[in-house]
């Protein structure tokens, strides 16, 4: 059987293939895709607006081969994929406030981003004056003896990222959790447009600070594909250095941060001792404990000393030796796995329809890491696995981390004794033609994808599209039935970022 | 667990010694805290963290001050859950416009006195979200500020040292009622 990719890519004009096919399609083909989609063939890694036009990226779930389609929309209208396919709801929204776009037919046509405080209406469409007026924001509508509700946030009672989240529970029995999302959006793209390739791989450093790493990684790789740029070896190897520790240091802290909403504040502690220990390292390595703007197009900004070497090893030296012991006081402490095991349970099904990355994937049967799945150098050449559980629950996030602590620290080892010698960049070169480039990247949360056309060595537009896109919707629906206090084990374990999807 | 405990009990503390007061914060607080006289606060100050739309990068290095090597509570800092308990707001963010009905109200659920400590170098100006539709600029712009700490991110250390700064100023400055 053909893939529904193929299908769709016959016969026409591939407009660029850096690295995967774009197409423009017609309404009839974008129809074609919302229905595989629907079936499950396809899955939705993004969608997202330009003035008169709406792209949809999408990979053959099968095969992993992946295509942006492209439909032109003059009079700003086309038709809703979230309509067949409910994963593309909240990106339609978010096309439609930014650009003023319109998803025909589409069930739910609240604005997403949108809070009517910007002064204006479609920022980067056609800009129309904001309205006066605007009807409150609608909730869902619940109806049932015996509800109430909690609403909580913007503003949370943690050192966290605001959103509002709006419970709906039955005495201690979540019914229905709603999010309301957008808070944190600082017109990220809108910035994007006209930027230097300086200035815009400093934004998208930017966009979600715990991935600072994977999003200057996956802007570079999309920027160097437009052009055509070749980054030496030692630079390859370099980013993926980087890459690993930032998963490492976030796992480190998150493993133990869920620990702690369930009160247990001794793997808080001892966790957040090897996380720090990590950030250090990272400064001492590379001059900044979040590593932030030394991925660049071209290459990276820091070389690696022969100390900063041997103090990463150091690190890893004293996380081997202590996270064995934390890992069994996990998996031995009743108490804290009666608040894990079987709690926010993401169904296979679920994750699969949202084609959903990272640890919530993985943790949820769906084994797609783009490390693996996409092969992208230098992990084409590296010796790892990717643990997938079929539990979906809270412990079997936990559990899919702390496996990916272990791979990390051998990733390293073997980036540390594998590094090519030679230059750590290259100068991005200068074209005047437009060019696109594309390119995903594996954060410590999931896959980032950022597409991008650069024109004069300008940013025309660029997308970035964090994988907490598709993580949101499902902790709504694995908070379910969930009691209200369970809900920050929940959240923490998914810990979708806020400022990444908010743009 | 127990042997864990146990270890602990010999090993020598993560915690590092305190870092002196930042020089440059001393004297921005030398103009902000003076203004009035303040209640004596003990030494204490309850902090409430505002995220008024930043990466979260500073909300990575705000968590940090609570870990074992950076001890904030051993200095009578500590991190409450609501405005209504707190002396300092820890605002973080370029601001944005969907987030300033937010700070504004978190500000005013904040009884007096307080002080408003601006995170980052976003906080400060915008930063490099300066200048977006989506974005009203710097904290203050919004509400009063008392001092800012520079950084993207400040490390813990550049943090605490502006903590103790405050810390410092809010208890030679203030009387006994």
């Amino acid at each position: 059987m053909a893939s529904p990719i193929d299908r769709i890519l016959e016969g026409r004009e591939i407009l660029q293939r850096r690295p995967w096919p774009r197409a423009v399609v017609g309404a009839h083909l974008w129809r074609f895709v919302a229905n595989e989609l629907a079936r499950g063939r396809l899955g939705l890694l993004g969608l997202w607006g330009e003035p008169s036009t709406v792209h949809m990226a999408i990979m053959d779930e099968a095969t992993s081969e992946i295509a942006t389609v492209s439909l032109d929309c003059p009079d700003h209208s086309y038709a809703s994929i979230g309509r067949h396919h409910p994963p593309a709801l909240r990106l339609e929204r978010a096309a439609h406030d930014l650009f003023g776009l319109t998803a025909e037919g589409a069930p739910d046509t609240r604005p997403w981003l949108d809070h009517n405080c910007w002064g204006v209406r479609f920022p980067l469409g056609d800009r129309i004056n904001a309205l006066s007026e605007v009807p409150r924001y609608r909730f869902l509508p619940v109806e049932g003896d015996g509800l109430h509700q909690i609403a909580v946030g913007p503003v949370h009672a943690g050192i966290i990222e605001p959103g509002h989240f709006r419970f709906t529970a039955n005495g201690e029995t979540v019914v229905r959790l709603e999010e309301r999302l957008g808070y944190t959006h600082k017109g990220i793209e809108g910035l994007m447009i006209g930027a230097n390739l300086e200035r815009a791989a400093q934004l998208a450093g930017r966009v979600s600070g715990d991935s600072t790493v994977a999003y200057a990684y996956a802007f570079s790789k999309a920027a160097e594909a437009a052009l055509g740029l070749v980054v030496p070896d030692r630079a390859v190897w370099l980013r993926a250095l980087l890459a690993e520790l930032e998963r490492l240091a976030n796992h480190l802290g998150d493993i133990g941060a869920i620990c702690n909403d369930a009160s247990f504040t001794l793997m808080h502690a001892l966790c957040g001792v090897l996380r720090e220990s990590i950030l250090r390292a990272s400064n001492s390595a590379f001059g900044h404990r979040l590593m932030r703007d030394i991925i660049v197009p071209g290459g990276v900004t820091r070389d690696l000393s022969d100390a900063g070497t041997e103090i990463i090893q150091a690190t890893l030296d004293n996380i081997r030796l202590r996270f064995p012991a934390l890992v069994e006081l996990y998996d031995n402490t009743a108490s804290l796995q009666d608040r894990t095991v079987d709690t926010g349970v993401l169904k296979p099904a679920l994750a699969k329809q949202y084609a959903v990355g990272g640890y919530i994937g993985r943790a949820s049967g769906r084994s797609f890491d783009a490390r693996r799945t996409l092969a992208y150098p230098p992990y084409d050449k590296l010796r790892f696995e990717v643990p997938v559980l079929n539990e979906g629950d809270v412990n079997a996030r936990v559990w899919i981390r702390v496996r990916e602590v272990e791979q990390s620290l051998s990733l390293i080892d073997q980036i540390l004794d594998r590094l090519p010698e030679g230059p750590s960049g290259t100068h991005a070169g200068h074209r005047g033609e437009a060019r696109e480039g594309m390119a995903i990247v594996e954060g410590f949360r999931g896959d980032v994808l950022v597409w991008l056309r650069l024109r004069d060595g300008l940013i025309e537009r660029c997308h970035l599209r964090d994988p907490s896109w598709f993580q949101w919707p499902l902790l709504e629906a694995v908070v379910e039935d969930n009691i209200v206090a369970d809900f920050p084990l929940c959240n923490k374990s998914f810990n979708c970022s806020y400022s990444g999807h908010d743009l | 667990m127990r042997k864990l405990l146990f270890e602990s009990l010999f090993r020598r503390p993560f915690t590092e010694a305190a870092p002196s007061a930042d020089d440059a914060a001393v004297s921005e607080l030398a103009n902000a805290v003076g203004r009035a006289a303040r209640r004596r606060l003990g030494r204490s100050l309850s902090i409430r963290e505002v995220d008024a739309g930043s990466c979260n990068g500073c909300e990575l290095e705000i968590h940090a001050l609570n870990n074992a090597y950076y001890d904030v509570e051993r200095f009578g800092l500590r991190f409450v859950a609501s405005p209504r308990h707190a002396d300092v707001l820890m605002v973080t963010g370029p601001v944005t416009k969907n987030m300033r009905d937010a700070l504004e109200r978190t500000y005013h659920a904040t009884p007096n006195p307080k002080w408003i400590v601006a995170i980052g170098d976003c906080a400060r100006d915008g930063g490099c979200f300066a200048g977006s539709y989506a974005v009203v600029g710097g904290v203050s712009e919004v509400i009063p500020v008392d001092l800012h700490i520079a950084g993207c991110p400040p490390t813990p250390t550049a943090m605490l040292r502006g903590l103790l700064a405050l810390l410092e100023r809010a208890d030679t400055s203030a009387v006994t009622p």
